[in-house]
């Protein structure tokens, strides 16, 4: 009896032992650690060997296209229903197209967004909506100090699909029906909360609206009844993707001692809080006003459109691309980084 | 030759008749089961199994727990629309949450907006209570002392001041803990974030201290009574007042290594105050969180236990107050 006991627990332990190892998930040592703060905080941001190889990977540049000769005709003056590209010669109108139609166009190219029978007309819908994606990224590239450095390009986010990897909708209403608990959409992991259960959708309110994201007190002692707890761990969830989207630890921006101290953060801390910024106002001034043109297929579950978060550029990486420029050889796409 | 083995005991007493336990005739009746024995559990401890003793108590605590469990597991279940698939797959996420903030201290919201937390709640406090007259009844039948039931308490306290008493003094039940494994972990982060980092909140040190303290007890204490037990030295109660080679040879052990030494009795008194200020200092901590204190960093830094660092980043200002442009 004893030894079948002791067989059956050795039996147990191996299999678990195994499956264990076996399991998927691992980050396989040695990790890497870059000391941020001052000598004995840490303030470290981890990378392994494997993990930086991915994100080379996931980051391949987009073959390049010649420059557009100088000079020649207004694009306008040589096609028709020109609207936001009026300021671009032709030469840079068909050097747009071409960078369009292989960084969004995926298989269909041109006809993505075409209709090859007339290329002036305003079918299909992704036209319309190019045209608006077009206007925001001259947008970004001119008024937003958040990418000054690198600017953008339409391949930023699009990385050859129609459809950028990384979007968001609001999300699903909670699937407990009748009186059960809805829990206001908290634990369920998904790949937006950084696999916690802190909410389902971390991102309304946040990024399609101005809600405010910081929870904690100013004060050492309570005046009033401040933000409660269910804020703090909707504004968490916030952090846990945007920590997912960059790939970065909380001390990447914060001191976590002190998370709302400014005068203990990092100044990376200052371009995220511009990034929020500019999220807000391309969902709120870009995607959002396009809801009618989406077919439903595109559209969420309750309905609406799709919209940007901190992935949809950055993708797994602190600068999207590794900090590679593709907008300093786009013009036509406008912007400081362009000179 | 028998060799004393303290890993697992090898020897399993198994007499004829099992002992039937003190107390009289009155009680048998409301004994369920017998005595038996388990050859497996044998290995860890005592073989005997029984009787249980259930009584009143015991039955209306078990019953409320169920309907707690089951209000929580239901709710769980119907939140992943009852695919149990996703209930097992998602179960360490799976929450029941408290109210809203907007519903302050409303005794009964909606069901579906927190009105089965409250519910779970009721019971779950109800069959903890009972369960804790019904060791303190337990232990006094028997004759002992009633240390086990106010150790009990002393976590009971950390429970009700978690999703009771401090809530009420908040005004809101949202301030409670959620039911379910990561979301009531996932509360104490956002609590600590909320409310400016938990750790410069001293009562929580003092917690922390007992905790790790109480670990730390426990093996030394168990460490020593293991190592002594080749000259009897299990005979722990005994060695209080005769304390014998054991007893002398683990004192000497510690007063070579660390200079002082716990009694036989005193041991038990530093092992069982550890545990219990553990959830009582930890408690206090909770409770003066956002009653009396609203930012324990800044408190602490108020109060001269933070200390400042050098800074390595160039200095930075909030870009909201700044009017930063874009």
């Amino acid at each position: 009896m004893k030894n079948i006991v002791l067989i059956f627990a050795g039996v147990a332990a191996v299999l678990l032992t195994a499956a264990m190892l076996l399991t998927a998930g691992w980050t396989s040592p040695p990790i890497q650690t870059v000391q941020g703060g001052f000598r004995g905080l840490s303030i470290g941001q981890l990378s392994t060997k494997e993990s930086r190889h991915v994100l080379q990977l996931a980051n391949t540049l987009p073959d390049p296209i010649d420059p557009a000769e100088a000079g020649g005709k207004k694009a306008t003056d040589v096609y028709k229903n020109v609207q936001v590209l009026t300021d671009l010669t032709e030469a840079q109108f068909n050097r747009v197209m071409l960078g369009l139609a292989a960084w969004v166009g995926g298989e269909q190219g041109c006809n993505y967004c075409h209709n090859p029978e007339n290329l002036a007309e305003d079918k299909p819908y992704t036209k319309i909506v190019s045209r608006s994606m077009l206007k925001m990224t001259r947008h970004i590239n001119k008024d937003w100090s958040h990418v000054i450095k690198s600017g953008v390009t339409c391949y930023t986010c699009h990385r050859g699909n129609p459809v950028p990897a990384n979007i968001w909708f609001k999300g699903a209403p909670p699937k407990s029906g009748g009186f059960a608990a809805t829990n206001d959409g908290f634990g369920h992991p998904n790949a937006f909360n950084g696999s916690t259960g802190l909410g389902e959708d971390p991102f309304s309110g946040y990024l399609d609206a101005k809600e405010p994201i910081r929870v904690q007190s100013t004060q050492a002692l309570p005046v009033n009844f401040g933000s409660s707890i269910q804020d703090a761990t909707r504004s968490y969830g916030l952090m846990m993707s945007l920590s997912t989207s960059l790939g970065v630890n909380c001390t990447f921006c914060h001191n976590s001692r002190a998370f709302s101290s400014w005068e203990q953060a990092s100044p990376q801390r200052v371009t995220a809080w511009h990034g929020i910024q500019m999220v807000r106002d391309l969902n709120i001034n870009y995607m959002n006003p396009l809801l009618a043109q989406w077919p439903p297929n595109r559209l969420g579950p309750t309905g609406d459109g799709p919209k940007i978060n901190c992935a949809t550029c950055h993708q797994g990486a602190s600068k999207p691309l590794l900090g590679v420029s593709l907008a300093k050889d786009w013009p036509e796409l406008g912007g400081g980084a362009a000179h | 030759m028998s060799v004393y083995e303290n890993v697992f005991t090898q020897v399993q007493i198994r007499p004829t008749s099992p002992e039937e336990g003190v107390g009289d005739s009155s009680h048998q009746r409301e004994r369920i089961g017998g005595t038996t024995f388990s050859y497996l559990l044998g290995f860890i401890g005592n073989a005997k199994i029984g009787p249980v003793y259930l009584g009143t108590l015991g039955v209306f605590s078990l019953i409320s727990g169920f309907f707690a469990f089951e209000i929580i597991g239901l709710n769980m279940l119907a939140s992943v629309h009852w695919n149990p698939i996703q209930f097992v797959r998602q179960l360490p996420w799976l929450a029941l949450e408290p109210p809203k903030a907007e519903y302050g201290l409303k005794i009964l919201p909606p069901l579906a907006e927190g009105g089965w937390w409250l519910i779970a709640g009721f019971f779950l406090t109800v069959s903890v209570l009972l369960w804790w007259v019904r060791m303190y009844r337990r232990a006094t039948t028997l004759g002992l002392g009633t240390h086990a039931a106010w150790a009990f308490a002393s976590a009971i306290w950390l429970y009700l001041v978690l999703g009771f008493i401090r809530p009420l003094l908040m005004g809101h039940w949202s301030e409670a803990v959620p039911f379910g494994i990561f979301p009531h972990l996932d509360w104490t982060a956002a609590f600590s974030l909320r409310y400016g980092n938990l750790f410069y909140n001293p009562f929580h040190m003092l917690s922390i201290a007992f905790l790790y303290g109480s670990a730390l007890l426990f093996a030394m204490h168990g460490a020593t009574i293991l190592s002594v037990g080749r000259y009897g030295g299990e005979r722990e109660v005994e060695q209080i007042l005769y304390r014998g080679t054991a007893s002398e040879r683990a004192a000497l052990f510690w007063r070579w290594t660390m200079g002082f030494n716990a009694t036989m009795e005193s041991i038990h008194r530093w092992a069982w105050w550890f545990a219990v200020l553990t959830p009582l200092t930890g408690g206090i901590g909770i409770l003066l969180t956002g009653t009396v204190v609203d930012n324990w960093y800044l408190w602490g830094v108020q109060h001269g236990i933070a200390p400042s660092y050098p800074h390595v980043f160039p200095p930075i200002v909030d870009p909201a107050v700044s009017g930063a442009p874009q």
